[in-house]
This record gives C-alpha cells, structure tokens and sequence, in this order.
C-alpha cells in the first residue's frame, strides 16, 4: 500500500480547496443562508409544521444534503478532470499507484471538504433555527457515505468529461432536480401517491429522507431502507471506478 | 555489466484505428548508461516511452524494469522510473517546492527535505522554490519537470526531448545536469531531434523509425563505422572540368567549378590527402582555403532512415 501517495494527493488536493477557500465555503454558506432567509423565515413563517417540526428546521437536512451532493460532485470531478486536461495526470498514471490509492486520495480529498461543508451548513442554519438532532451518530454516518459516494460519482464524471461544460452538464441538469424533487423542502408524503411512487424511483430522495431520520426520528422512507440505498449507490459508483481502470477509459490509449 | 537495467522483448503498440505505434521493440538498456533515441517526429519515441512508464497500455511483448515486469509487478518497476515529459505540463498554482514534494510522495518515498532540497539546488531552481509554477518562464518550467522527475531518486530516468524549445544556455545546464546524474549512477534515456545531444552525450544511440527500432550502436562504433571525412577545397579560379590527371581519384567539381571534395575514410591507412594535395599543384590549381568536415550523426541518421523510407515508398501503389 502506498500510504505516501494517498497523503501525496490527499495534501495536494487540500491545498487547492484552501486556495480557493472562498468559492469552497463562503458561497454555499451564502447560499444556504439565502434559503433559510427566504423559506425559511419569510415564506416558512407562513407554512405550518411539517411532520411536527417547524419548516425552517425541516428543510435543514435537505439543504445540508443539497449542498454536500453538489460539492461532492463539483470538487471531485473537478479534481481528476483538471490533471486531465492540463496534462499532468501523465504522473499520477506513471507512479507506483493502484487505482485504488488514487481513489482513496481524489475522493477521500472531496469526501472530507464535503463533510466540513456539511458541518459548515449545520452551523449556520443553527443561526436560524432551533436545530436539535436526535440520532447523530446516524447522521454522521449519512453524511460520510453520502460524500464519498457522491465525491466517487464525481470522480466518474470527472473521467468521463471531455470538456469543462460536461462537467457541469450532471450536476446542472441531473444531480440538482433530483435534490429538488427528492424532498429537500418537502415531504414527498404532502404530494398526490402517483407522485409519491415516482419520487421513489429517485435516488435522492433516499439520501435525504435517511438524514431527516436521523435529526427528527421520522422520514418519508424508513432508515433501513436508507441506509440500503445509500450502500447500493456507493456500490454503483465503486464498480464504475473499478471499471474504469480496469479498462483505463479516458485514461490510457 | 551488470543485469540490464530495462528490457523490451517484442513490444508491440497497435491504436484502435489499426495504426501501429511500436512494431516488435526490442531493446535492453545497461545500467548506467545514457542512451539516446533518435527518430523524426511521430517515429514512436514518446510511445515507447510511455509504455515502459505505463501511461500506455502496450498489445505486445514485455517490459522489464529492474526484473520487475512491468504490468504484473507494476509499483515496483514504476517506483524505479523518473519521467520528464515532453510537453511543458505543470500546475500552475503550486509552489515549485510543493509540486517537487508531491511527486516524491506519490512515488511512494516518505518526506525528505533534504533531497528536495538537493534536486532544487543541483537544477538551479532553489531561489524559485516557493514561487507559483505559473510564474516561472518556459526554462524553469522544463527544470521544474526535471526536478519532479528527480524528487524520488530514480535509478532509470526518461527525458523525452528534454531540451526541445530551450534556449543554447540553459540546454549546455541541462547537459552538465545530465551528466552529474550519470556520474551518480542513474541510467538516462533520452530522445531527441538534436543529433548533436545525442553526439554529445550519450554512450549509445538507437534510431527509430515508424514504430522500428532500426538499430541499436555504440554511439563511438557508430561514428566510426559510417563516419568519413570529406576534405572540402576551394579553388582560386574555376574549373570548367576535372584535368584528366585527377579523374579517377574520386574527386567531385562543384556545379560552379570552383569548389572541389575529397572524400575520405578516416580509419583507412592512407587518406590520400598529400597525394592530391601534390598533385592539384603539379596542375596548377590553386587552392584559395581548405576545410575538411567530420559526417555527424546527423548525416548517418538521415541516411538511414532514407534506405529504411526507400522500399516502403516504391511498394505504395
């Protein structure tokens, strides 16, 4: 095991998010407080409890989530796809590195500066809201697994890219509806049922609905049914790393 | 010598769209040496390269680093490589030291500042060490690479036309660079358009060409096998022709009379210089300047890939 080089890309990859510290955290905190301003005190102060919680707090966990799926996604397919584009993956694919070392440091990098935001977001919305969270174990839990794998599905996209607009073409026009539509400031219980069973057809609403569990103790779907989801998507998005060295798609002609 | 230090046995590179990069390579390089590749562009030098680096992927034949095969053993054998790519690609916004460590780590070596700090002085590069990359002109960039390459104290190391865009100074630095890690032990491989580089440098000379590797010599042997001298005359008046007396010596009349070549074998016996010398006076030719020329690898490579281009040419329909 090449313990070097993960830290070697672990370090260099949080190098480049504290170079930008501002874009990384300042802008989703912006835009975070922005929701709660706007649902949740000027438009949530006229909406009545959700699930016997106040609106603002209620939509805490989906903004949370909104937030870590983006920034997943963005940093690290931005990660890979930079090297790729410059250049400089030549050094990375000419090191003594197995796929998995890479991995572990592209994604491990994103994983935790999602985390941090995560935590970032939780702390402003505290500003807020009265937050209280009944099973933080569990929530740390959903929002780990659910940086590292959406930080590996950025990674995939990070490869499949060719060009700067394909990166932001899944999360602009998949990740992000999804999140919408996936709860993050509803219940999918207040929509009509033929909407209900098409909403469970949508990956996210599984992700939001076990980190809701873990702050109120209810949720659309039930925790273990979450957590199953959440294993199956990481699972999805491993064998497509796994693919993608095996063959070395994008990476080696 | 000891065991190679690099073998290709039948490597072979085929794209997708059926065009064959490395037609059956074989080639064992020895440890210590500095070997020179030499090829027009498109040849497969950087092919050939990238397949003992593993950044492609090979159809044929097996790469051996150190008795570590490449593909099977792959940490081991790359652990052993340094490479300095053609193609200035560097980070941008990385100090010169951050992006030297980087490397070292991710070859698997723990932190050493010491020989960070080694590789950046030996390069020149010291004062620049926490400067952006992207500030750096062309030629540091092109240091920077070799120190990256370096940072890991490789024992086999790849400059792929190392110096190809830089300028007489800093290529003759780059040269003494060269040098110095030879005297250390490291093998070097090089490729180059420069003919001269490689005349310079290094111990032997392989040519390729369209994805052949057409020989493989002692870069000494080679001058002197193909090397002949050519005794260059000029005339103080033109000659309309030859006078008889010196037809049969071999002697080519310049097409404007006033220039005459000898050419002549440096290893023969007799160069048959004093002879023609003598008699050109007894004719009564004056000569106005003489100037004889050693023919350079140059002359033997673009003689050799012109016989090797001969018959492929007359075979197209």
């Amino acid at each position: 095991m090449n313990l070097a080089a993960v830290w070697a890309i672990y370090v260099f990859e949080m190098n480049r998010w504290r170079r930008t510290i501002l874009q990384s955290i300042v802008s989703p905190v912006i835009s975070t407080s922005l929701y709660f301003v706007v649902f949740g005190a000027a438009i949530g102060s006229r909406i009545p409890e959700v699930e016997g919680v106040s609106y603002g707090a209620f939509i805490v966990p989906g903004l949370v989530m909104l937030s870590l799926l983006q920034q997943s996604l963005s940093n690290a397919s931005f990660g890979i796809y930079f090297p790729r584009f410059s250049g400089t993956i030549y050094e990375i694919l000419s090191a003594p590195v197995s796929p998995f070392e890479i991995v572990a440091g592209y994604v491990g990098a994103a994983a935790t500066k999602s985390v941090i935001l995560g935590a970032i977001i939780l702390l402003t919305a505290a500003l807020f809201v009265d937050l209280r969270i009944q099973h933080p174990l569990v929530m740390l839990l959903f929002l780990v697994l659910t940086a590292v794998t959406f930080s590996m599905f950025g990674f995939v996209i990070g490869i499949w890219a060719d060009g700067f607009e394909k990166l932001q073409l899944v999360p602009l026009l998949i990740v992000t509806p999804l999140a919408f539509l996936g709860g993050a400031f509803y219940s999918i219980r207040m929509l009509p049922e033929f909407w209900q069973d098409v909403s469970l057809l949508n990956p996210v609403v599984y992700l939001i609905s076990g980190f809701r569990w873990s702050f109120f103790g209810q949720a659309d779907v039930s925790v273990t049914t979450s957590l199953v989801m959440t294993f199956v998507f990481l699972g999805l998005c491993l064998a497509a790393v796994v693919a993608i060295f095996r063959t070395g798609w994008r990476l080696k002609s | 010598m000891s065991d190679p230090i690099l073998v290709l046995s039948g490597v072979s590179k085929t794209y997708k769209n059926g065009f064959e990069a490395l037609k059956s390579v074989d080639l064992s390089i020895r440890r210590g040496e500095i070997f020179a590749l030499l090829g027009p562009n498109g040849a497969g030098k950087t092919t050939l390269i990238s397949a003992v680096c593993g950044i492609v992927s090979f159809t044929g034949g097996t790469i051996t680093v150190g008795g570590h095969d490449n593909r099977r053993d792959y940490k081991a054998a790359r652990a052993m490589i340094g490479l300095v790519p053609q193609e200035l690609t560097t980070d941008a916004f990385e100090t010169v030291w951050d992006t030297v460590s980087f490397t070292r780590g991710l070859f698997g070596k723990s932190r050493d500042d010491a020989v960070v700090e080694r590789v950046l002085r030996d390069l020149s590069l010291w004062e620049k060490k926490d400067s952006k990359i992207m500030t750096l002109s062309g030629g540091m960039k092109r240091r920077v690479l070799i120190a990256k390459a370096l940072a890991h104290e490789p024992e086999l190391l790849f400059l792929d036309e190392p110096t190809a865009g830089v300028d007489v100074a800093l290529r003759r630095d780059m040269w003494e660079v060269v040098r110095r890690l030879r005297e250390n032990g490291t093998t070097i491989i090089l490729t180059t358009h420069y003919i001269e580089e490689a005349e310079e440098m290094a111990d032997r000379v392989g040519v390729i060409a369209r994805g052949e590797l057409l020989l493989v010599e002692e870069k000494a042997r080679l001058m002197e096998k193909l090397g002949h001298k050519e005794l260059i005359l000029t005339l103080d008046a033109p000659l309309s022709s030859l006078p008889p007396a010196l037809a049969d010596r071999g002697l080519q009349l310049a097409a404007d009379g006033a220039t005459l070549v000898h050419t002549y074998d440096t290893n023969a016996p007799r160069t048959g210089i004093a002879t023609l010398v003598g008699d050109l006076a007894r004719e009564g030719i004056r000569i106005r300047d003489l100037e004889t020329r050693q023919s350079s690898l140059e002359d033997i490579f673009v003689g050799l890939v012109a016989d090797k281009n001969q018959p492929a040419e007359e075979a197209r329909p």
